[in-house]
């Protein structure tokens, strides 16, 4: 069974350590602005949710990329992006129905998460638990899966 | 490396920008944020300045930590000459600004000269705008901040800015940044104000890097360890800074109408108890805690009002939740007012966010016009027909937002508690240093308290030194110079490095060391890090001295000096400031005259 | 089971290996009637820059990825199908037997009725082929014609400005994009590309091309005549449907089908640039040229193919583009539905511009200019049919909050 990204938006309040963690990982720098996690904040901060890929199932993102930039890691169940093939055409960033593949103007090329080949730095760094890493069975993303669901047009394929 | 090595400085009056290299010189002597701001107010500006002309510079500042996964790593400070104490002004903040500053690449943001007409600062990364702000002027920052988001379609973009407190010069008018956070003291939103100065929007992608990534990784996570199981750290995450009110009430360094007395019976009122408990009717203030970027604290309140408690009951628009009371707005608007309504406080509080305004001041300056009019000095034909009385709920949340909106006889109260005092002839009222009101904590029962306050470079501030421990355990003047004097070395130091003071729950000073060793080039000891702290503690004297203040403001008010605490651990006892003052000046290695003497001045290379 | 497929592009190779997937003991034959290994048009612009070379426009990697999978790729072309006796007739002489067929075979490139189209210097830009002749034409420094700037043409023109030439645009149209982008989005296009020395003419047509010292004279109808070494023609497309001309299929703008993804003749399917399929926004039958349609509409034809039952619930026309740096998207029913409302911002001096199209309490179309993050969620939100409820008003008045509004949206629902 793969593990995902569980995320209980209860307990985050907007410290935005994850997406520091994640840029450093991927990026080497502290830079949110380039964080495939991101908080969002409402109501004067209120409420804050932690948002990315949830690896979807149906994976709209590499159906739709027309180079094979975007596979499958068998181990962890990510879909990753393959920085030396994508061409940066950005089809993948309006096909993803959770908008959470974009494009990163400075190189050119998509950013999403791939779970940091299984030790994702997100869940690491966040200091209240709103994102663990757990077996993929009990994480709340049913819920978000049943909504992937919906979009998709093949409702019992 | 930690640091970006670049300021940018914007002309206001010529409307020009450029982008300068940081003086690393500078840089290794005074880290960041308030020792480094302090030493370029320094150079770029004469301390004689009018505080309200376009001689005055404005400086908005990151440290070298700033915007890196240190613990609390959001800090940015705001420095310039103060108009409510003519001297320097160093208001530190967090909330997401300040290190969005620092990921569109600056160090240091230094504001010159005065717009000829309304701006708005526009900055991504190294493209810098000048905009007018005509439509923006008159907005409340909560307005400014959603038309900037929406003009620049860009919802990612921090922004700090004034309310029209700041736009007409309010006294302590405060910089409002991510809705609820704020350089909130000396009125340096004022200053903004004076430069035509809307706002600052800004969003970086530049990013921050660090010296050694492994050691500092390391690092970070070991004293974050450290915070994660601090007893202090706990209690600031579950009840915020409020929990300090049950401390003060019992201690009884609470100050309570205007300082005359030191417990309040409405505290539990009006306490963190008071935030999280049902009223009757099931309402809760408290909402939820809130982080400002990259802390693991999470001290912030997020709160809402009753919707039908009077304030609001009709006004929809204050139904949302916004920052919930701290423990220096509980205190400001409680027992120094005699209010204990704690909606009208969340309120009041909400309304100094929206307006850009300082609570501790405000609530100083409204407990002595209460004073006053208790006195008969002024009556309701001055105070638009309100009753000022303390303990009037409805006085405190009227004259908040008359005071914001700069109406009536808010427009007094904006003059800050000493120049009010002066106009009705009563000086002694006001409870400040150097202009500035107290925070909450009586310096009869607090000494050290009161020895920082005196000395504190911005006025009566609680931040600018530690001496907690020392003034709970013994409530004399005896032995306080010496820690007094060495924490506000420290504090300058950690105000410096773009952390927050509040990690010192768990940090000493080898935990900032550490993370600044692995960040930042050159090699770290403590105590070239406390000669930071120490460098801009005196260069910050200097300047105020330049300024024109001496040894006289170095001073309590009588009240607290020659009126014996009414209750208390201190019952009967006065501020011994004359016993503090020359061990302190002796310790700092100043003169008797409070000048820092040429040998030190040499061995601080200042 | 024997399944054909003709066309090798994306709908054709998706559906192929999706077959392989769900009929697995079937043989899967595929026909293509170009000489490369099944590649993606949409990869041609980075071929012209340079940013890959052939084997990066590949819609599979690996030598063997279809030997592997059992997918015969043949390289022919169909000349006729007799639905009768399920047979395609192929140019080489052979003919293939089927029993379930897609038809994949994309659309070809037309030029306008001008004369002097057929002139050489005149090129198409939509395969491999043509990209090779586009490259060898356009050195840098060399003038260079771009007719038509619509979807396509305004990919090109990215491409074409990168190799460093000297470019003149030329659309019928009042503005950019008059498909893709409203007035305001197409004006602020145009100026960006203005001000990054692109000559763009809006509203102008050519009359004649004609041959002139070993260069190419174009006339405008505006009396104008421009100079040229290469002129590129992205002026329309028209599906490759010749082969089918003596059946029953139906055929409008494109192969029509229905939400099976099959043709009026049983065990015919038909998928991508050639299917005139069923449209989310409307429920009319629509061409949807674009790549993920292409995918979709593979993988739902194959499922059917294999004898599922699976029902396509309509694409959704939405393009992404990058214009030299200036990024901006299309979604459905953007340009407006029926008693619908619209919210709107635009700064136009900082080229950024969000419309968002309601209808009822929901989001059914939108441009953005400028905004490269979370654009999925429009997608999302307008395919899921979500209710904003009082999101709307609020969108309406502040339409960047359209990310806050799809977390609140669907966590709610959810
Ligand atoms: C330059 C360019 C840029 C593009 N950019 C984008 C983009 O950014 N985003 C996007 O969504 N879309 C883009 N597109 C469109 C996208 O490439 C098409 O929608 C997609 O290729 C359609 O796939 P398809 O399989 O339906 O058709 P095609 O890719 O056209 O494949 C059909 C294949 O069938 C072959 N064929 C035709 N007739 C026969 C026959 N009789 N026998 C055998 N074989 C035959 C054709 O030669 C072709 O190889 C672009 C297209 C071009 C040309
Ligand atoms: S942007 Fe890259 S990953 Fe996304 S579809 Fe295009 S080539 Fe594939």
């Amino acid at each position: 069974m793969h593990k995902s990204l569980l995320i209980d938006p209860e307990k985050c309040t907007s410290c935005l350590q994850c997406e520091m963690a994640c840029s450093f990982e991927h990026e080497g720098v502290f830079n949110p602005a380039k964080s495939r996690i991101k908080i969002f904040e409402f109501e004067h901060g209120r409420r804050a949710i932690p948002y990315t890929c949830t690896q979807c199932a149906e994976a709209w993102c590499l159906y739709a990329c027309p180079v094979e930039a975007i596979s499958l890691n068998m181990e962890t169940g990510a879909k990753e992006v393959a920085e030396d093939v994508c061409v940066g055409c950005k089809v993948c960033t309006i096909a993803c129905p959770f908008g959470t593949i974009n494009y990163n103007q400075d190189t050119g090329k998509v950013i999403k998460c791939d779970l940091c080949g299984g030790d994702p730095q997100c869940a690491a760094a966040c200091p209240t638990g709103a994102i663990t890493y757990v077996d993929a069975d009990w994480t709340g993303y049913d819920r978000m899966r049943e909504w992937a669901q919906k979009t998709h047009s093949q409702p019992s394929a | 490396m930690s640091w970006q090595k670049k300021i940018l400085r914007v002309n206001l009056s010529e409307g020009s920008s450029s982008i300068e290299p940081l003086n690393m010189e500078w840089a290794k002597a005074y880290l960041g944020e308030r020792g480094l701001a302090s030493k370029y107010l320094m150079e770029s500006m004469d301390p004689k300045a009018d505080a309200m002309s376009p001689e005055n510079v404005l400086i908005f500042a990151t440290g070298p930590l700033t915007g890196t996964m240190a613990s609390t790593s959001g800090r940015y400070a705001v420095v310039t000459k103060g108009p409510l104490t003519n001297a320097i002004a160093c208001s530190n903040s967090g909330g997401k600004f300040g290190a969005e500053l620092k990921f569109a690449g600056y160090d240091l943001l230094i504001l010159e000269g005065r717009a000829p007409d309304p701006v708005y600062l526009h900055i991504v990364n190294d493209h810098v705008e000048i905009l007018p702000a005509r439509e923006l002027w008159g907005c409340t920052v909560w307005q400014t901040e959603e038309w900037i988001k929406a003009r620049h379609q860009n919802p990612l973009l921090k922004i700090a800015s004034i309310g029209v407190a700041g736009e007409r010069g309010v006294r302590f008018a405060c910089v409002v940044n991510d809705l609820h956070r704020a350089a909130g003291r000396s009125g340096v939103g004022a200053v903004m104000g004076a430069k035509n100065l809307k706002a600052v929007a800004v969003h970086g992608s530049v990013g921050v890097t660090v010296k050694d990534p492994k050691r500092f990784m390391k690092a970070v996570a070991e004293t974050k360890d450290l915070l994660e199981s601090s007893r202090g750290r706990k209690g600031l995450t579950k009840y915020g800074t409020n929990a300090m009110m049950d401390t003060m009430q019992e201690f009884g360094g609470l100050p309570t109408r205007n300082f005359h007395e030191v417990q309040f019976e409405g505290a539990d009122r009006v306490n963190a108890r008071a935030m999280m408990t049902s009223k009757p009717n099931g309402h809760v203030n408290l909402l939820t805690n809130k982080a400002c970027f990259g802390c693991t604290i999470a001290c912030g309140r997020i709160a809402h009002i009753d919707e039908r408690h009077f304030t609001i009951v009709n006004r929809k628009e204050y139904w949302h939740a916004s920052g919930g009371l701290e423990y220096e707005t509980a205190f400001a608007f409680g027992p120094l007012v005699g209010v204990d309504d704690i909606d009208a406080l969340t309120f009041a509080g909400f309304l100094m966010n929206e307006h850009g305004m300082d609570p501790i001041s405000f609530g100083g300056t409204l407990a002595a016009a209460m004073e006053l009019y208790e006195m008969g000095v002024i009556g309701k034909d001055d105070t638009d027909g309100i009753a000022l009385e303390f303990g009037n709920a409805e006085a405190l949340t009227v004259m908040a937002e008359k005071t914001g909106k700069y109406e009536g006889f808010g427009q007094i109260l904006g003059l800050g508690s000493r120049l009010m005092c002066e106009k009705y002839g009563h000086p002694e009222i006001s409870m400040s240093v150097k202009g500035q009101e107290f925070a909450g904590y009586d310096s009869r029962a607090m000494q050290g308290m009161g020895l920082g306050y005196a000395t504190s470079n911005r006025g009566a501030c609680h931040l600018k030194h530690d001496v907690f421990a020392e003034d709970m355990e013994d409530q004399s003047g005896r032995g306080k110079a010496v820690p007094c004097k060495e924490s506000q070395d420290r504090v300058a130091m950690i105000d410096s490095t773009g952390l927050c003071l509040f990690t010192t729950a768990a940090w000493g000073v080898e935990e900032f060391r550490k993370q600044i060793d692995a960040a930042c080039e050159g090699d770290w000891t403590e105590e070239r890090l406390i000669a930071c702290g120490e460098r801009t503690w005196n260069l910050e004297r200097q300047f105020n001295l330049a300024a024109g203040l001496t040894a006289a403001d170095d001073t309590l008010p009588k009240r607290l000096l020659e009126v014996p605490a009414p209750s208390g651990v201190a019952k009967g006892k006065v501020c011994q400031l004359d016993i503090m003052l020359p061990e302190y000046y002796e310790a700092r290695g100043w003169t008797k005259d409070g000048v820092p003497s040429e040998q030190t001045r040499k061995r601080l290379g200042l | 089971m024997k399944h054909v497929i003709i066309g090798a592009g994306p709908a054709g190779i998706i559906a192929a290996e999706t077959l392989r997937r769900a009929d697995p003991r079937s043989t899967v034959t595929v026909v293509g009637d170009e000489p490369e290994p099944p590649y993606s048009r949409m990869a041609i612009p980075y071929l012209l820059t340079g940013s890959i070379g052939d084997a990066g426009t590949h819609l599979r990697r690996g030598a063997d990825h279809f030997a592997k999978l059992a997918v015969d790729i043949r390289r022919d072309r169909a000349t006729g199908v007799d639905v009768g006796d399920r047979r395609v007739a192929l140019a080489g002489g052979g003919h293939l037997d089927y029993d379930r067929l897609l038809i994949a075979s994309g659309s070809h490139a037309v030029r306008p009725p001008i004369a002097g189209m057929d002139l050489q210097g005149v090129e198409n830009c939509w395969t491999l082929a043509d990209a090779r002749r586009v490259a060898a034409g356009a050195r840098a420094g060399a003038r260079v014609v771009l007719m038509g700037a619509g979807f396509i043409g305004c990919i090109v023109l990215e491409a074409l400005a990168k190799r460093g030439v000297e470019l003149t645009v030329i659309e019928m149209g009042e503005r950019m994009l008059p498909r893709m982008m409203d007035d305001v989005g197409g004006e602020m296009i145009k100026r960006w590309c203005e001000s990054k020395g692109v000559r763009v003419l809006t509203g102008a047509r050519v009359g004649a091309v004609s041959a002139a010292d070993g260069g190419l004279e174009l006339a405008l109808d505006s009396g104008e005549s421009l100079r040229a070494e290469l002129v590129v023609c992205a002026t329309g497309v028209s599906p490759n449907v010749d082969f089918l001309a003596d059946t029953a299929v139906r055929i409008e703008d494109g192969v029509l089908v229905d939400e099976y993804l099959c043709s009026s003749v049983a065990d015919v399917y038909a998928a991508g640039d050639v299917a005139q399929g069923p449209d989310f926004s409307t429920g009319e039958r629509r061409v949807h040229a674009i790549q993920p349609t292409a995918s979709e509409h593979g993988r739902i034809a194959a499922l059917n193919m294999a004898g599922g039952r699976t029902r396509f619930r309509g694409s959704l026309s939405m393009n992404v583009l990058n214009t030299l740096g200036l990024v901006s998207s299309s979604f459905g029913l953007w340009m407006g539905a029926e008693g619908g409302e619209t919210a709107r911002a635009a700064d136009a001096e900082r080229f950024r511009y969000l419309r968002l199209e309601f209808q009822a309490d929901r989001l059914v179309g939108a441009l953005a200019l400028g905004l490269t993050q979370h654009v999925g969620v429009i997608r999302g939100l307008i395919q899921t049919r979500v209710r904003l409820g009082q999101w709307k008003p609020q969108l309406l008045r502040d339409p960047l909050l359209v990310m806050d509004a799809y977390l609140d949206c669907t966590r709610r629902r959810a």
